[in-house]
């Protein structure tokens, strides 16, 4: 029986709340019992997700790379992985759980993907022992390179926003304005405007 | 009733064919000069046309009617080298061919992650779990038996003109800004749910999750979810679209498009964000010292003109000008959008005109006397806050060239001698 004011909706059973449920958080809470190694997830990798992120998480084509790029954040072009960015190794464990491999996901157990998240740390140099098992227990102890390297909002602090006066109506700039960059130049939008079949 | 295996009405209606391509053809001689008074009259005048002769389509022949042929070109594009894969990925609204603030259903940019999903309305269900008294379950039945509201929002990708942080890229509005669209949602307060489930004290964020293959999920702080989020189930008042998340979406008004969760079928009420896939990997923006900020939600006031633009250059000459375009923030509504036809060194406050609604778009215009002089345009909005559109050079000082998001920087166009129009920056 509903509690709310509409008595509306009905009670979510225990089984149902299971099933969809399945979120996992920083601290470990929502990990399913389980447990998987290196040397397991290898093989597991191989079959399910290599085919699109490569032998070793570097990606194949466009598909995203999953290993590498270790202090590369700060460069030109960064290269942001599991073990250069994510903050948390609960959401890898999450995320292929939940969506992964795409286009058949929920198709692995959760042994499988406790496997799996043991050899993505291990394409990332998190561990270097094939023997090393993930597992419920001493998931919460491990920590990715780059967690304390995200920070709150805070865009309101930005001198374009801080100043807060009047913008310029008159005179903003001295001499004549010059154009500094073209997307023509770069000629990568694609053709066919005003072509149905395109 | 018309019948239309009548084979006489057939070979009119393939005559007709034929004349309006042909018609077409002469058409655009004859536009090019419209207005010129000649000797022999305008024989779009002076001769009879088809339309007024033959009859019409019946009411039979389109329960739900599309465009006419001649917007054809008026549809959503892609830009297939963006992403590896057309089901994880965008298209772009076409802003330069719409007016108002309303975006049709069917030119409403598209954001997938795992596809569309195709889900009957009778499977799905909406359960709410967590910090609750009592977890529940919702048929759309049930849904659709709470109180209603109806509101305008924009809803914008973070995305939207990312592909631009680094210079011109992509030429024309659809492109550049076109990851963005405002219709009427219907839907039940989200707060409504939540007292049906009665939140307890220390349920202070809210998980949202969808039902397709990418099974999106979100962390929102409950304050929000208790202001203004909307649990919608119609857009310009019919069903949402299939690709919008039918048959029922988030809505957070303001806030970035990927936390509009689509095909939503779970609400988790917790104590602490659960730190997903698209709040940390994804939707957090890197800047120049290496550090990346999260929880970055709110899309900030910005602006774009809409014509001309590179895919609506002007083709009319010299004279009488209509600039017009967009503008919308976050925060609230649009206080002021200013225009520059010189790059900058001087603006002019345009003239909004519809509905001024809060998180909504707004649209603008400025009617100008064009000498057939370049133009460098851009247009720079100022919110209910007193926040000021940014340069795109502004930004890139306060967080370098990586961010991917939130890149709300003023557009510039520059027009040439001719009307052609081109993504440019400036100096």
């Amino acid at each position: 029986k509903s509690q709310g004011a509409f008595g509306l909706g009905r009670k979510a059973m225990p089984d149902e709340i299971a099933a969809w449920d399945i979120d996992v958080r920083p601290d470990g809470t929502g990990l399913p019992e389980g447990r998987g190694t290196v040397a397991e997830g290898e093989p597991i990798f191989v079959e399910n997700c290599a085919v699109c992120h490569g032998d070793f998480g570097e990606g194949a084509g466009r598909w995203p790379v999953l290993a590498g790029g270790q202090d590369t954040l700060r460069n030109d072009r960064p290269e942001k992985t599991i073990g250069s960015y994510w903050p948390y190794l609960s959401t890898v464990f999450d995320y292929v759980r939940r969506a992964m491999p795409f286009g058949n996901a929920r198709s692995l157990s959760d042994d499988d993907v406790y496997a799996l998240t043991a050899y993505l740390m291990y394409l990332n140099d998190i561990v270097d022992d094939e023997e090393f098992e993930l597992s419920k227990d001493n998931f919460a102890s491990v920590h990715l390179p780059n967690e304390a390297n995200f920070i709150p909002d805070d865009r309101a602090s930005e001198p374009h926003y801080a100043k807060g006066i009047e913008p310029c109506m008159s005179e903003c700039k001295p001499g004549p304005v010059k154009i500094t960059a073209r997307a023509q130049v770069i000629d990568v939008t694609p053709e066919g405007e005003g072509d149905e079949n395109s | 009733m018309v019948d239309i295996t009548d084979p006489k009405r057939t070979k009119q209606a393939a005559s007709r064919r034929d004349f309006l391509k042909a018609g077409l053809l002469g058409g655009a001689a004859v536009a090019a000069s419209a207005g010129v008074a000649r000797a022999a009259g305008d024989p779009l005048i002076t001769e009879i046309q088809d339309w007024n002769r033959y009859l019409g389509e019946g009411v039979d022949v389109a329960p739900y009617g599309k465009p006419s042929e001649f917007e054809a070109n008026v549809v959503r594009r892609n830009v297939p080298w963006l992403t590896a894969d057309p089901v994880s990925s965008i298209n772009f609204t076409p802003l330069h061919e719409l007016d108002g603030i309303i975006t049709p259903n069917g030119l409403c940019f598209e954001r997938h992650h795992g596809g569309t999903a195709i889900i009957n309305p009778a499977d799905h269900r909406l359960m709410i779990n967590g910090l609750v008294d009592t977890p529940l379950v919702f048929t759309m039945e049930d849904l659709k038996r709470f109180p209603r509201e109806n509101r305008v929002y924009f809803l914008e990708c973070a995305a939207n003109g990312g592909m631009e942080w680094r210079g011109s890229q992509l030429n024309g509005c659809q492109f550049t800004h076109g990851m963005i669209h405002c219709v009427v949602y219907t839907g039940v307060p989200l707060r409504y749910l939540l007292e049906e489930a009665g939140v307890k004290t220390n349920g202070k964020w809210l998980l949202a999750e969808g039902a397709d293959a990418s099974a999106m999920t979100r962390s929102i702080p409950m304050e929000k979810a208790l202001d203004d989020c909307l649990v919608a189930f119609k857009m310009n008042g019919e069903a949402l679209r299939p690709e919008q998340g039918y048959p029922l979406r988030l809505c957070v008004p303001g806030w970035e498009g990927n936390m509009w969760v689509k095909w939503l079928r779970r609400l988790e009420v917790g104590d602490e964000p659960w730190a997903q896939r698209e709040e940390t990997s994804k939707y957090t923006d890197l800047l120049a010292n290496g550090k990346a900020r999260r929880h970055t939600w709110v899309m900030d006031v910005k602006s774009v003109i809409t014509s001309p633009s590179p895919q609506a250059p002007v083709t009319h000459g010299k004279g009488p000008l209509v600039i017009t375009g967009l503008a919308w923030s976050g925060n609230g509504t649009i206080k002021r959008v200013d225009v520059t036809l010189d790059g900058g060194r001087t603006w002019q406050t345009a003239r909004l005109d519809g509905p001024s609604l809060p998180k909504a778009l707004h649209r603008f215009y400025l009617d100008i006397n064009w000498d057939g002089s370049e133009l460098l345009l851009q247009s720079r909005a100022i919110d209910d806050q007193g926040l000021v559109q940014p340069t795109k050079n502004e930004l890139r000082a306060a967080r370098g060239e990586n961010s991917i998001y939130h890149n709300n920087g003023i557009q510039t166009w520059h027009v040439n001698n001719d009307g052609v129009v081109e993504n440019v920056e400036v100096s």
